[in-house]
């Protein structure tokens, strides 16, 4: 969640600092054991049917979107997740990401997606 | 050359990952929905699904203060970039996430658990810009 901690982590030619993947090794580990028992179950616990994405191909705006995911992550060092879980901190640097961030998916939603 | 963590913040990380593992798979199991934060925003911002949505949203800003109840301080959350380029990575990170169908959570995290190959593909990408962005920015000394 700590944003300095996370460019430490993609600054790979630099002072890496590698404890990001020790947070995705514990989370995607977990995660899969949650996958699996998914597997054997008909119905999600609260719900009549599971919602998966059903989309499968590895298209250009899979790959165009999440490049400039990439690019953002790496220059403020946060993704979605953390910058909203950090707004309760009262940094203006995080309202003000999470402004634009909201004002991106807008932009995206609205216009890139209407205008097709 | 490892810096910046003792053997202790390793733990910490992985026990982090492993709540937010948790989470993912109670998400699943329960509500039978990914749980990718870029997805869950996008469409509480489109309207749809409010109280689902709006629920895990006000969970994650629930985060810190549990955190502060927890440990007695609040988590530690540094930004050393200017305030131009935080705004600017918003920007990115909301339509990137919004173009790519996910963000570190929802590819990341379930979809590698799930081993879904647009995943794998999103994550490969979004590494190598990321290393790409804070190696370029180091060098020109952002």
């Amino acid at each position: 969640m700590n944003p300095i901690r996370v460019r430490g982590f993609l600054d790979i030619f630099g002072a890496w600092d590698p404890s990001l993947a020790f947070v995705m090794a514990g989370a995607v580990g977990v995660a899969t054991v949650g996958v699996r028992i998914m597997r054997h179950l008909s119905r999600p616990v609260l719900d009549t049917e599971f919602h998966l994405p059903a989309a499968r191909r590895i298209d250009g705006r899979l790959i165009g979107g999440t490049a400039l995911f990439g690019i953002g992550w790496g220059m403020a060092g946060f993704c979605p997740g953390p910058a909203l879980a950090s707004l309760p901190l009262g940094l203006p640097a995080v309202a003000a990401f999470v402004v634009t961030m909201a004002l991106g998916m807008t932009v995206h939603d609205r216009l890139v997606v209407r205008s097709k | 050359m490892f810096s910046g963590a003792t053997m202790n913040g390793y733990w910490a990380s992985l026990c982090g990952g492993m709540l937010i593992g948790l989470s993912a798979a109670a998400f699943l199991l329960l509500d039978g929905r990914i749980a990718g934060i870029s997805g869950i925003v996008g469409r509480l911002l489109l309207g749809q699904d409010r109280s689902l949505n709006g629920a895990f949203v006000l969970g994650l800003l629930l985060g810190p203060v549990a955190y502060l109840g927890a440990f007695g301080d609040w988590p530690v959350v540094r930004i050393a970039v200017p305030l131009p380029l935080v705004i600017l990575a918003g920007f990115l990170v909301g339509f990137g996430t919004r173009m790519g169908s996910g963000c570190t959570s929802g590819h990341g995290v379930m979809g590698l658990a799930r081993l879904s190959p647009r995943s794998m593909a999103a994550v490969a990408t979004f590494m190598a810009t990321g290393i790409l962005t804070v190696t370029l920015m180091r060098i020109a000394g952002l």
